[in-house]
């Protein structure tokens, strides 16, 4: 019919119009929307959002969209968490709670793929983005408009999933979809196609980041900088960007290979026909340790630039933290199986993975113990970056122990599945990995913004996290040993769960003001700026690269290129007082990318194919691919990708800039609110 | 030197370096595609295994038509260093076509197979015969549509750096793929037919 | 000089390409007429065709991707050993784990 060729299996049946909590979210997804829609006509910013910001191929700009997806997906993960938690602590005994099971099972689905793939992988990435080029002297990655593409596909991945919200359902099946619930004949509807699509095509720009920060750190590297001179984040983002190239792509294989069972009738990991569902479990926890590591390595990075900044020291064993970081990379791929233990294998193969989980805990202790002794003998400021910094360790290795704990095979047959493997990798995850990612906003926000953000705040929400944290996951180490075990959306009250859960849930509102605090953070910061304004580019007296140009960065980043002779480069210079030459500098012409909206265009192309693939719509998914393959194709015949800055335009905009700092700083000196010289600033004004 | 130059020079170093890392990932995703061969090869649900339905003369002649369609890549490579366009384009209308000559014979194996009932629904082992020959086949396809597209370009442009650069990561890409159809021949049917 | 595209120090010469499709040939030829005409037992045939497998790869990846250990050649063949590993530990691990959940659950 008509009906099934143009539409597919998509019908008005798809939209849950008698489901008021999704009709709600959905009513708020689009009046959002609209909200933008409406204030970009209003403002007139069309013509900027195309020209600045969806054509844009710059580093700096990509790295703060991630950043803004990271945040925007962070507040729905949240949410989907408040609700699990609501429900749990509701759903005892007689009372159901008030989300059945169907839809409960989706919303922790969500909630884990929303928060590795759509909040902690985006803002890894937009942190990298901004941060790494600025730290090795360059002007920009080594493939700029691949940089554009892998973001645009990333959003699609994370608009895919939202839309999966409203038209339709999403997988109800865990994170990791294990088949054979995952399979046509156990998950008929679209959720799990939702959920293939949505990380094939983010899947897709991770693996050409990963290639392109590769690329960038071993071969654009300013003069001087030799591997052992680099920062340590640079370097625990090229163990993790390694870790993507060689991870990712059995990620790739592993979901197509489900899709190919539910599209195309395939037997890989189905129940019959020989299919072999271990093998899904097998794949997919081969990429799935190694994504850990992919998430926690710039973590430790950014601690590491952190303590160093902060303590006004060189960072402890620089040579260990390389060679841990190294060790880890290699380790990462020797411990898969220990994520399936109790499946099935023999007593040799779980000892073996057992032990190599013990082994690949001890380069994390030696990081540790040189961030301790970095800070042993330091002169520390206590500022917000610093605070996630010093949560992290003590909740990190509360983490990184029951780790351990799990990884003899005996112990974990006791607690796999159980809520004390939850709380394990929210403690590894949210103290390690989150901690971090926002040690490093609030670090790099003055860099971005060219002012600083309010420290009190800061100061506020740090607390407010880590308290909501230990509130909302001690008890559920408890209620792991007590028994209780994972995903379940009711149980009954002879269990004695049910105070566990209720602590549980009010740590999460305490979380969820952690985050109000951020975005009060932010406002009265943007709303203040004047008086945080860093015209120094230099607020925190740091170490590095990125330090010793202005705040925010000009579009080329160093107008010329740095030579650099040790570790800490800038410091060095900072105490040579090399770093302001008062010799004229000689500009030279700088070779620059230019921006296009091709990238943006194969995404949306991308996205349309997923759709229609999710409802199998053939003739749509044509359009997408071919449109997809066809703007590459054009793309490829367009010779005039770049062009050159010429020195005298590069003299005439440092020379600008430098006018405008010397305004700016005579302006705030007779307000006096703000300090001009390359110190650190103290307490600063609320 | 002008500026323009040094860059270039330094580009093709980066660029092909990337190219190089893309392959290597690629290499990884022939590798899960080969370890679940190996694990499903067996489970064949009562039906035929590789023994049973292939020809190896067949698998021969396609090995050399890929071998020969690698050597006449390297050909052409080597005359994109004499800058001899034209020899070029020969060469790599040659390489098309013995590339061409391997997908036709991989698609007739395909389409008798499926004709006699063989399908990739009948079994885990016949699922993951297709999805990794079939894979290795739709990466050599890719791969001559590219090289169409670079004789356009060649043909358009002339012999630019950019043309010269593309044309070292097809050849890389096409030399990659002969080596991943080693394993395939090897893993697939050699070992298959024991 | 703008067109002259090295690869990385290995310099690609009409005798690399020669020697490469020669022993190609004879090491693919040898494994087809091994397995053709059942000159070995299971075993070693397994044995044999895997090394002969590597001997090609070996070949194919000297000789048509230049690889080499020079200077600049070392950007190319480090990864490239560094994957092989990664390779050998996954496929390798895959197999382990796989045959012994088969022995355990399926026996």
């Amino acid at each position: 019919m008509m009906q099934k060729i143009l539409f597919g299996n998509l019908t008005w049946q798809a939209i849950p119009f008698n489901n008021p909590i999704i009709m709600g979210a959905a009513v708020f997804m689009v009046a959002i929307i609209l909200l933008i829609i409406g204030a970009l006509f209003y403002f007139k910013q069309w013509k900027t959002l195309w020209t600045e910001w969806l054509t844009t191929v710059d580093h700096k700009k990509i790295g703060l969209m991630y950043i803004i997806l990271a945040f925007v997906m962070l507040v729905r993960g949240l949410i989907d968490a408040a609700m699990m938690r609501l429900q749990q602590a509701i759903a005892v005994g007689d009372s159901m709670g008030y989300l059945p099971p169907e839809h409960y099972d989706q919303i922790f689905t969500a909630h884990g793929v929303i928060m590795i793939f759509f909040m902690a992988m985006p803002f890894m990435f937009g942190l990298i983005n901004i941060v790494l080029p600025l730290q090795i002297g360059a002007r920009d990655v080594a493939f700029p408009f691949l940089n554009s593409l892998s973001f645009w596909l990333a959003v699609v991945g994370a608009v895919l999933l939202n839309i999966s919200l409203v038209i339709g359902d999403f997988a109800a099946t865990g994170w990791l979809a294990y088949p054979p619930l995952s399979e046509l004949a156990y998950s008929p509807g679209v959720g799990v196609d939702y959920y293939i699509m949505a990380l094939q095509i983010s899947g897709i720009g991770t693996l050409l980041s990963g290639i392109n920060f590769v690329v960038t750190i071993l071969k654009m590297r300013c003069p001087g900088m030799t591997l052992m001179k680099m920062p340590v984040f640079v370097w625990t983002s090229l163990c993790s960007m390694i870790l993507v190239i060689l991870a990712f792509p059995v990620l790739t294989v592993t979901l197509a290979l489900l899709c190919f069972d539910r599209y195309f009738g395939m037997h890989f990991f189905t129940a019959d026909a020989g299919g072999n569902a271990m093998m899904y479990i097998n794949l997919i926890w081969i990429w799935g340790h190694p994504e850990v590591y992919i998430l926690i390595l710039p973590a430790f990075g950014i601690y590491s630039e952190v303590v160093a900044t902060f303590s006004k020291k060189y960072l402890f064993g620089y040579a260990t933290m390389v060679w841990a970081t190294a060790c880890i990379t290699l380790l990462a791929f020797s411990v898969w199986l220990h994520h399936f233990f109790t499946m099935g294998a023999g007593a040799n193969v779980n000892a073996f993975f057992g032990i190599a989980t013990m082994v690949i805990s001890v380069p994390t202790g030696v990081k540790v113990f040189n961030w301790l002794f970095t800070m042993y003998r330091g002169r520390i400021t206590f500022t917000t970056p610093m605070l996630w910094t010093m949560g992290f360790i003590s909740t990190f290795a509360i983490g990184g122990m029951t780790g351990v704990l799990m990884a003899v095979p005996a112990i974990d047959y006791q607690v796999h599945n159980s809520l004390f493997l939850i709380a394990h990798f929210h403690n590894a995850i949210i103290g390690g990995v989150l901690f971090g990612y926002l040690a490093g906003l609030t670090y790099w926000f003055p860099k971005v913004f060219g002012f600083k953000l309010n420290e009190t705040l800061g100061r506020y929400a740090f607390w407010s996290w880590i308290i909501g944290f230990y509130v909302a996951f001690l008890p559920v180490y408890l209620l792991g040993m007590m028994g209780m075990t994972r995903r379940l959306s009711h149980y009954d009250a002879a269990t004695g769960w049910h105070p566990f859960l209720v602590v549980a849930a009010i740590g999460v509102l305490i979380i969820c003001g952690g985050v109000l605090f951020q975005v009060a953070q932010l406002l009265v910061s943007i709303k203040n700026r004047a008086s945080y304004r860093d015209v120094t580019g230099d607020p925190w007296d740091g170490r590095t690269l990125e330090w010793s140009i202005a705040s925010p960065a000009p579009f080329y980043n160093f107008a010329i290129t740095p030579h650099v002779n040790s570790r800490d480069a800038f410091w060095q210079a900072k105490q040579e007082g090399s770093h302001q030459s008062e010799t004229k500098p000689q500009y030279e012409d700088i070779h620059m990318p230019k921006n296009t909206g091709v990238g943006f265009i194969i995404a949306v192309f991308s996205g349309i194919f997923g759709f229609a693939a999710v409802w199998h719509i053939v003739w749509l998914s044509i359009v997408g691919l071919a449109g997809a393959i066809i703007t590459v194709i054009v793309r490829s015949f367009n010779m005039e990708v770049d062009y050159y800055l010429k020195a005298d335009d590069v003299e005439r905009m440092e020379r600008e800039r430098q006018s405008m700092i010397t305004q700016m700083a005579t302006k705030a000196a007779c307000c006096g609110s703000v300090a001009t010289q390359p110190q650190i600033l103290n307490t600063q004004n609320i | 030197m002008t500026q323009a130059a040094t860059h270039a020079d330094h580009s093709d170093d980066t660029d092909i370096f990337g190219f190089w890392i893309y392959i290597l990932s690629d290499c990884i995703l022939f590798a899960s595609l080969f370890a679940v061969f190996a694990v499903l090869q067996s489970n064949v649900y009562g039906g035929p295994g590789i023994k049973e339905l292939s020809n190896l003369s067949y698998v021969l002649i396609e090995t050399m038509v890929l071998l020969a369609s690698s050597f006449t890549y390297g050909l052409s490579i080597l005359s994109v260093y004499k800058n001899a366009k034209y020899r070029v384009l020969f060469y790599l209308g040659l390489t098309f076509l013995l590339g061409a000559s391997f997908v036709g014979m991989e698609i007739n194996e395909f389409t008798h197979l499926f004709l006699e009932g063989h399908t990739w629904q009948s079994s885990a082992a016949l699922s993951s015969f297709f999805a990794l020959v079939g894979t290795h086949g739709l990466h050599v396809s890719i791969g001559l549509l590219w090289m169409l597209l670079l004789m356009a370009q060649l043909i358009t442009f002339g012999m630019t750096p950019v043309i010269s650069r593309r044309l070292t990561y097809l050849g890389l890409f096409w030399a990659f793929l002969d080596i991943i159809w080693i394993f395939v021949f090897t893993i697939v049917y050699l070992m298959g037919s024991i | 000089m703008a067109n002259h595209v090295e690869q990385s120090g290995g310099k690609k010469t009409l005798k690399s390409y020669l020697i490469g499709l020669a022993l190609s040939l004879i090491l693919t030829l040898l494994a087809f007429a091994l397995v053709q005409k059942h000159l070995l037992t299971t075993a070693n045939l397994y044995i044999t065709l895997g090394l002969l497998a590597i001997a090609q790869f070996y070949v194919q990846s000297v000789c048509f991707l230049r690889i080499n250990s020079s200077k600049e050649g070392q950007w190319h063949l480090l990864p490239y050993l560094f994957s092989i590993v990664i390779i050998a530990i996954l496929a390798g691990g895959t197999m382990w784990i796989m045959y012994n959940l088969n022995y355990y659950m399926f026996n």
